[in-house]
This record gives structure tokens, C-alpha cells and sequence, in this order.
């Protein structure tokens, strides 16, 4: 088997299910996450995405499938897969009681880091992620984002070569947002696997080299990027109507379009196109329907998302 | 490393975590402490005169009492500080952290072990605080060295047991709030045994009850090693409670935390 070598993929999932109780929340999950690179599990709230880590990350036992993490299989050695990964959760697990550096000295302790080498990543981590005016403060007093950057720190301080993710930029600011991107493109130049949940599309447009989309306990769709976005070419035209009554009669219309009632829209693929734009509003006209407001987009990865998960959506089959 | 020396490791690294939660969030202490001072002050200054005349025994009054009470009250220390202890895991719990813990090649019994260790070091602090109020409100126990070494011994292993139970019992929780309400049967507990009444005083039932419940050998014992008299088979029956109790708990909390993997 090549599966063990240090060049097999660092993470290697076949058929991963799991349920609570009568809800499947992971049906039957394929999944392959080459080392060294940044993949991201895509989806909405509730489509599996923490449940996924969690079992990877050795939190939850899974019910069924195979899965090997660096190379290890999860059930058989866990603690070899525990020595080698790093999470970082939804929610920051940092001691509230404990300040930012003993938080640090409490994870280079859990690792068996001598002392010089404690107190030598912790200084490069303060550094690193900025952490230097917080490390003599109570962890409980920090802001959403400087406690998401010391949750990063103690994740890094045992040098993991795989580190999970899980919506790691949920809840902060922008600018918090963007500071916890470039920590994660540092991280990667310097070898690291890193494997992020997230449901912001721009996030995996920006950090990932592959996108997986995640739905209903299933992948509908893997690839890098740019793959993705081909997957719906040309991008799709808006339209948003006046009322419902009018994007009853406008759907029927256009076979394979996304409808959204909330926001009274139809996207309806195609590219940007004058022939293509004339089509729409031909048939359009045809069915005497009124457009409140047209937009032409060109495909970003929130096409895809709502393509691949939207349409699952209509067919009632989205729990 | 060995297993073993790692495991050592870690425990030591998550006790001092613990203490150092003591050292920063004095409060709870203070609180849980404070607790048995107060109805210790309660039962010997406004219970005392009338429960003491009560026992029928030669001085009678307060004096009498105090010393009657001090098994109980040490007794109830302990469970009071229990409570802290299912308070302090539920948080831990809640917070994330030992969800990141268990992500980490650490050995899996230094989380609990570690707790267990500080809730113990807390008590104990409890305990001398307690003995030392007793003592200075009256409490003389006549206990000769070995006798108070075998005290300390029950005290010892009474906290342990109740400080597994109530590991177990805040693994067992939902939430904070839950984990500091199911140890509070617990704190009743000590009422009803011969803590603070003699239990021939109580009605038909609730005297069966009293005189069975495992509290009542443990204080028996405590009475009978500080102030003399016979021991009987009070001490024998008393540390089999604890560590049926124990041992049960401990297996229950480490079945809990191999179970409860997330939040």
C-alpha cells in the first residue's frame, strides 16, 4: 500500500457515513486531501461540515467507511493521527481562567516541548500572530479575534502537519478575517496541510486548492476553483420580479434555473452574452412577465454553491 | 517516554492548570468554604444550646454539641466542595477546551485525573479551615496522633470517592447550571445521618434510612478516632462505602468522558 508513505495524501476518506440516531448527517463521504495543499469543505449550516472534522479529528467515532489521516488509519492508531494534526474549532477552546501565555506553556507542556524549546516557539508564535500585547492578559478578556489568533498559536505550538479548520473566520470582523487568511497562507508555504470548513465561498476562493461542496451528508462537487466555476459556465442572469405571481409565471419558463422566493429572484444560467440575454428576455416577453431588475454574473464560486446545493433544495431533498 | 512517565507528565501539567484556576477564581473557593463555616457557626450558636441539651449526655449545652457536630461538618465540607468540582469540569466542557485536549496525543485519564487531584488539594484546604473555626468556636477533640493520621486517611479517601462522583456527575451535565444542581442531593445527604441529631432521635423511617446510608459509619468512625470510644465495625464499613463508591464513579466518569466526545 502507498497509502502510508509520507508522500500519500494526508487525508484519504472512503465511504464515510454517520448518523444520530434515525438524521444521517455523513452518507457515504469520499474524500482525498493531497499533503501540502489547502482544501476546503464547502457547505451551508447543517450540511456536515464539523461532524466531518470532528471524526478526522479523532473527536468522534465515525459509523462506517475507512479513513487514514498522515497516513494512519483513524480507528487503529489514534494517537499517531492525534500526534500529528492540529484543530482548531468553531469555537475558540482557549482557558478563560489561564492568560495567553500560560495557555501557550499549558500546550508546549501537553506536547513534551522541553522548556528552551516552549519558550522558543512561543516566542515565534507571539511574533507571528501578534499576540504580544495580549500574552499577559486573561485569555477571557480578549476580542473574538485575538482569541481565534491565540487559539492558532496553541493549535501550532506542537508543529501539527495537518491542521483542521472549522469555520475558522465565523463570527469575526473583516479585517480579523483577513489577518487569520494570511496566517493560513504562511502556514502552507511552509508545508503544512491545512483542511478548513467554511461557509464563506471567498474564503475558499481565496485560501484552497481544492474546493469540496458539501450537502446533505454527500460531496456534490470537487475540484480547484477555477473547476468549479467552470462547472457552471458562463455564470447565470438574475432576474428579480415585482411579486410572487410573477416568478410563478417566470419560472416554468426557464427549465433548470435556481428560484429564490425570499429574495423574488430566478438565476438563470448562461453567460454574459447579448444572444443569451436577448434569449431570456425574448421568452420573457413571451410569457408577458414583468422584471423588477436584471443583473448579468460571471461565475464566482456562490454559482456553484447555489447551483449544486440550490437545486437539491427544490427537489425537497435538502434537509 | 514511557506511558507511564508521560502520563505522569500530564497530569501534573493539567494539576497545575487546575490549581492555578484555584489561584485565579478564588471565589468559588471562598464560596465553598464558606458554606460549612457558616452552618457551623449556625448549628453550635443558634442550634446548639437546645441540640446539646438534647444529647443527654454529662455537660450538656453548646460545648457538647460542638464537638458532636465536628464529624458531620467536616463531612459536609467535603460535599460541598464537590460541588465545585462537577462545576469546574462543566465549564471546561462547555468552553471547548477539553474537546481540543482530547485532539491531542495526551494521556486520556490526566484531564479527570488532574481535576480530581486540585478538587482534592481544595478540600483538604477546606477541612483545616473548617477543623481550625471548629476548634476556635470550642470543638476539642481528644485524638491522639495515630488517630488523627487514621482520621485524615477517611478524609482522604471520602474526598475522593465524592470528588470522582461528582467528576462524573459534571460530565453527566448539560449545561453549568445542571452540573451545579445534581450534586446538591449530596449536601442533604450529611442532614440526614448522625451528623447533626443522633439518629434514634428521628422518626421510624427516616431513623432506618440515616442509620444506613453510608454516611453515617464514615462520621461514626471520624466521631470514635477524634474523641475516643469504640470503633466497632464503623471504620471497616466506612472505607468499603468509599471505595465501592469510588471505584464506581471513577469507571462511570471514565465511561462519560470516553463517550461525551464533543461540547
Amino acid at each position: 500500500m502507498t497509502l502510508s508513505t509520507p508522500t500519500g495524501p494526508a487525508i484519504e476518506v472512503v465511504g464515510l457515513t454517520k448518523a444520530y440516531g434515525d438524521q444521517v448527517v455523513l452518507d457515504g463521504l469520499d474524500l482525498t486531501v493531497p499533503r501540502g495543499t489547502v482544501s476546503a469543505l464547502l457547505g451551508p449550516n447543517g450540511a456536515g461540515k464539523t461532524t466531518t472534522v470532528q471524526i478526522l479529528s479523532t473527536l468522534l467515532p465515525p459509523d462506517g467507511g475507512l479513513v487514514r489521516v498522515l497516513g494512519h488509519d483513524l480507528l487503529g492508531e489514534p494517537d499517531a493521527v492525534r500526534a500529528g494534526i492540529g484543530v482548531t474549532g468553531q469555537f475558540s477552546a482557549v482557558d478563560d481562567l489561564l492568560t495567553g501565555a500560560e495557555n501557550l506553556t499549558l500546550m508546549g507542556d501537553l506536547h513534551h516541548l522541553s522548556r528552551g524549546e516552549r519558550s522558543r516557539r512561543t516566542t515565534e508564535l507571539v511574533e507571528q500572530l501578534d499576540l504580544a500585547d495580549v500574552v499577559g492578559r486573561p485569555a477571557s478578556t480578549l476580542s473574538g479575534g485575538t482569541r481565534r489568533r491565540l487559539d492558532l498559536a496553541m493549535t501550532l505550538i506542537g508543529r501539527p502537519r495537518l491542521i483542521f479548520l472549522d469555520e475558522p473566520t465565523t463570527g469575526l470582523d473583516p479585517r480579523s478575517r483577513r489577518v487569520v487568511w494570511g496566517i493560513v497562507r504562511e502556514l502552507v508555504a511552509s508545508g503544512v496541510t491545512v483542511f478548513l470548513t467554511t461557509q464563506y465561498l471567498e474564503e475558499a476562493d481565496q485560501l484552497a486548492d481544492r474546493v469540496a461542496v458539501l450537502d446533505g451528508g454527500r460531496l456534490v462537487a470537487e475540484g480547484t476553483p477555477a473547476e468549479l466555476k467552470r462547472r457552471v459556465a458562463g455564470g447565470s442572469i438574475r432576474l428579480r420580479f415585482a411579486d410572487a405571481t410573477a416568478l410563478d409565471t417566470a419560472a416554468p419558463v426557464f427549465p433548470g434555473s435556481v428560484r429564490d422566493d425570499r429574495e423574488l429572484t430566478l438565476s438563470v444560467p448562461g453567460d454574459g452574452r447579448v444572444s443569451s440575454l436577448r434569449g431570456v428576455l425574448d421568452r420573457l416577453e413571451l410569457a408577458a412577465v414583468g422584471v423588477a431588475d436584471l443583473s448579468v454574473h460571471t461565475p464566482d464560486l456562490d454559482d456553484v454553491f447555489l447551483a449544486l446545493t440550490g437545486q437539491r433544495e427544490q427537489e425537497g431533498t435538502l434537509r | 517516554m514511557t506511558t507511564l512517565a508521560a502520563a505522569t507528565t500530564d497530569t501534573a501539567t493539567m494539576l497545575r492548570r487546575r490549581l492555578r484556576h484555584l489561584i485565579r477564581y478564588p471565589s468559588l473557593t471562598i464560596s465553598l468554604i464558606g458554606l460549612p463555616v457558616v452552618f457551623l457557626l449556625l448549628f453550635v450558636y443558634v442550634f446548639g444550646g437546645t441540640l446539646g441539651a438534647g444529647l443527654g449526655g454529662g455537660s450538656g449545652g453548646r460545648a457538647e454539641y460542638t464537638d458532636y457536630l465536628l464529624p458531620g461538618i467536616l463531612l459536609f465540607t467535603i460535599c460541598a466542595a464537590a460541588q465545585g468540582t462537577a462545576i469546574s469540569i462543566a465549564m471546561d466542557l462547555n468552553s471547548g477546551i477539553i474537546a481540543r485536549f482530547r485532539t491531542m496525543a495526551i494521556a486520556r485519564s490526566s484531564v479527570l485525573t488532574g481535576h480530581v487531584l486540585g478538587s482534592t488539594a481544595q478540600t483538604l484546604l477546606g477541612e483545616v479551615v473548617v477543623l481550625g473555626v471548629a476548634v476556635a468556636v470550642g470543638a476539642r477533640p481528644t485524638a491522639g496522633p495515630s488517630d488523627w493520621l487514621v482520621a485524615a486517611g477517611l478524609v482522604l479517601l471520602v474526598t475522593l470517592a465524592l470528588t470522582w462522583l461528582s467528576v462524573a456527575l459534571g460530565l453527566a451535565s448539560k449545561s453549568v447550571e445542571s452540573a451545579s444542581n445534581a450534586p446538591q442531593l449530596l449536601i442533604l445527604l450529611p442532614f440526614l445521618s448522625s451528623g447533626f441529631v443522633p439518629t434514634d432521635s428521628l422518626p421510624g423511617w427516616m431513623s432506618w434510612f440515616a442509620e444506613h446510608q453510608p454516611f453515617t459509619p464514615v462520621i461514626e468512625a471520624l466521631r470514635h478516632l477524634l474523641y475516643g470510644g469504640p470503633l466497632g465495625s464503623d471504620l471497616a464499613v466506612a472505607v468499603g462505602w468509599c471505595l465501592a463508591a469510588g471505584l464506581l464513579a471513577w469507571a462511570w466518569a471514565r465511561t462519560l468522558y470516553a463517550r461525551r466526545p464533543v461540547r
